[in-house]
């Protein structure tokens, strides 16, 4: 008896104290390339300083690999403690089904909806009044990166805009450069598309077409001209032969290709290989046409979980990733901007600081993501896959399809 | 327990037929229940739950919200399923006809009593012990123009030698082609050698005497003697084509564009990458169609030929 009243005293002593220690909380995201890993590893550093537990469940491959792997774990009723989504409507059946975490206590303690700028970001977290998601940056796809030293070589100055970019072609071409680096995942020709479409057709538009799903407007020519734009642009694209965005980034980080239409994560990659913005290599928003950025971003989500513990941690990292330490500690890493106004970047590089300058002027869209669903983004994405990869599909074709898309958009 | 089984049956033949048929072979029906549970519940039940929601309009979460045929007028209207559909037939055909080829032409030669037999055959089945996926990425690198065959040749002095199929959409089927009988000929081998080997030595004495050629016995006489054989090796290669999955993911991930997906690719990719359940469901319903549109005819003839007979 009295042994047995020794275990179960051993026993408790050594069960309470790991209660109110750490708490291990398994983080998903599917930030594997060298900048995103640095970006990531500054989240986990801060989360075991303050006491917790960051056990990292980094997913290879891309958003389209992660993503149903993430929501399967959640569905199948193995939960992890956080994990990265883009914001918009992936993860709305989830909130639906009660699978994910509500924040609000959170959010209305540390008053988030005054710090959080622009406040869209707050708003795609939340569904019917509540918040289910905390923002950790804000990405946006509108950016041209361009290597300063291919330009270089190949004699022409830097252009300055998508027009001059086209016309240095076949100048970068004759100096054996692929002008335009493009990787083959489906994602990424969808969304340097969509980048093309707010630089060319303009942003009122772009929000016609994908926010009100007017397909009149998707059939208008001004529309098409984003067409003709994109057979350009394949042409330019023909001998990217990679597959990953970052392969194509290092294509351009090497001067073996001029430019690529590419999302501000890119820039982690620049500043992982030592370059400098402005010298080694030079970034025009908005394509240079229409300085404007979309504003989506990545969020962690928290999936509801029995344990206490797990949930208690996961308000604390809830509120941890919105700290303006660690704002600034992952966004400088990983280039992209901060959700709140209020940190102080100063030692951004230049093109963050346009994208800053963009930001505070207002100049906003919200992403595809939070317009279309996935099942209309898949659609897009197989259209775009298919264009940027064909030789004969012309821009009347794809037009026709896409417009097709969009009157069947929900 | 062994005695019953082995004399139950001789009783049995003796009494054509007996009313309680049903209660006979207690111990095997018994044992078989796990599996007849299983391929109810899993396979028929699961199956059937499938077709039911893919009339559904269920996107990350089934839902029963009924729309008709809607699911399946839009799978037939999106190009990306039309070129699955037209790369899988075009696979279909060329791997059963030249894994069937290949398969019997190594087959007969091994049977030749040639040297090294066994040498012969470890090396011919070696490639069946690999995974796809180690198959799919171990012939991506083969067919890269900066790595492989293109590399090499073009080091070797021709230096405007071509050959590039995985990225040039109108042949990179055939570059999965190559991959797959890489993989699967060796089991077709083994398969029709293991055939081939049952048949009688009189036999070969016969045609012999009689004066045939060695190849006009095989096509003659032994190609219609080992057709259960063949009949099995079909049958294992057409399953293996309408899975064809991880291989092209491995290989091209569907790409250049579209031009190599599979319907595989896209019922996993609109039902876990497009949050779009209903509409997987409903390729995957078009799957089951074309395997039973393959399978009921044969399996008619194979085997209510048989009950006749």
């Amino acid at each position: 008896m009295t042994k047995m009243k020794l275990a179960l005293a051993l026993l408790a002593s050594a069960a309470l104290p790991q209660a109110v220690l750490a708490t291990d909380l398994e983080v998903t995201h599917w930030w594997t390339s060298g900048g995103e890993a640095a970006a990531v590893a500054e989240m986990a550093r801060a989360f075991d300083a303050s006491g917790d537990k960051w056990v990292d469940g980094a997913i290879a491959g891309s958003g389209g690999t992660a993503r149903p792997i993430i929501i399967s774990r959640i569905l199948g009723g193995d939960p992890m403690g956080a994990t990265q989504l883009n914001h918009g409507l992936q993860a709305q059946e989830l909130i639906q089904a009660g699978l994910l975490q509500d924040l609000t206590e959170v959010a209305e303690a540390e008053g988030w909806k005054d710090i959080i700028k622009p406040i869209s970001l707050l708003d795609a977290c939340t569904f019917e009044g509540k918040i289910y998601c905390a923002p950790v940056n804000i990405h946006s796809w509108q950016w041209l990166w361009l290597s300063n030293a291919a330009f270089e070589k190949a004699g022409v100055a830097v252009p300055t805009t998508w027009d001059e970019f086209v016309a240095a072609g076949p100048a970068l071409e004759a100096a054996g450069i692929i002008p335009l680096a493009m990787g083959q995942q489906p994602w990424q020709s969808s969304g340097a598309f969509s980048v093309m479409a707010v630089a060319i057709a303009g942003q009122d538009l772009w929000l016609t077409v994908h926010r009100d799903k007017d397909e009149a407007a998707a059939a208008s020519p001004e529309f098409g001209k984003v067409f003709e734009a994109a057979v350009a642009a394949r042409s330019m694209a023909a001998k990217s032969n990679v597959q990953d965005w970052n392969q194509a980034t290092n294509l351009v980080i090497s001067g073996a290709a001029g430019g690529q239409i590419m999302g501000d994560w890119a820039q982690g990659e620049f500043q992982l290989a030592g370059q400098v913005a402005g010298t080694d290599y030079t970034c025009l928003p908005g394509l240079g046409v229409n300085e404007v950025i979309s504003t989506g971003g990545d969020a962690f989500y928290f999936p509801v979980n029995d344990d206490a513990e797990v949930t208690a941690a996961q308000k604390r990292l809830a509120s941890l990733l919105v700290s303006k330490e660690l704002q600034v500690a992952f966004n400088l890493k990983k280039g992209s901007l901060p959700i709140r106004g209020d940190v102080d970047l100063a030692t951004a590089n230049d093109c963050m600081k346009k994208g800053l300058e963009i930001l505070a002027a207002g100049a906003i869209l919200p992403s595809q993501d939070e317009l279309l669903t996935p099942d209309a983004q898949g659609q897009i994405e197989d259209l775009m896959v298919e264009f940027w990869n064909s030789t004969t599909m012309s821009a009347a074709d794809a037009h026709a399809k896409y417009v097709e898309i969009i009157a069947s958009a929900e | 327990m062994a005695d019953a089984g082995m004399t139950k049956p001789l009783t049995d033949r003796r009494a054509a037929v007996r009313p309680v048929r049903a209660w006979r072979n207690m111990n095997a029906k018994v044992a078989s229940i796990p599996m007849v549970a299983t391929v109810l519940v899993i396979f028929i039940g699961c199956s059937l739950w499938t077709v039911l929601y893919s009339f559904t309009d269920s996107k990350l979460l089934p839902r029963e919200r009924f729309v008709g045929l809607e699911q399946y007028e839009r799978l037939w209207g999106t190009d990306r399923w039309l070129v699955s559909i037209g790369n899988l037939a075009v696979f279909g055909v060329l791997s059963m006809v030249f894994s069937l080829v290949i398969g019997f032409t190594l087959a007969a030669m091994l049977d030749r009593k040639i040297r090294f037999e066994n040498a012969f055959r470890t090396i011919f089945l070696y490639p069946f012990a690999l995974s796809f996926i180690v198959t799919g990425l171990v012939w991506q690198w083969i067919l890269n123009p900066t790595y492989g065959v293109q590399k090499v040749v073009r080091d070797l002095g021709w230096t405007s030698f071509s050959f590039d199929p995985l990225y040039t959409d109108s042949i990179v089927i055939y570059g999965i082609l190559i991959a797959a009988l890489w993989q699967g000929t060796g089991l077709v081998m083994c398969l029709m050698l293991a055939g081939i080997r049952g048949i009688d030595e009189d036999i070969w004495k016969a045609s012999r005497v009689e004066g045939i050629s060695v190849w006009k016995t095989y096509i003659v006489i032994i190609i219609p003697m080992i057709r259960p054989v063949i009949v099995t090796a079909v049958v294992i290669i057409a399953a293996g084509i309408v899975k064809v999955y991880d291989l092209v993911v491995a290989q091209t991930s569907g790409g250049p564009g579209n031009a190599s997906q599979m319907p595989a690719l896209y019922v996993m990719d609109k039902m876990f990458k497009d949050q779009n359940l209903a509409q997987g469901f409903a390729a995957s319903t078009m799957m089951l169609v074309t395997v039973a549109i393959v399978l009921i005819p044969w399996a008619y003839l194979e085997f209510g030929g048989k009950r006749r007979g």
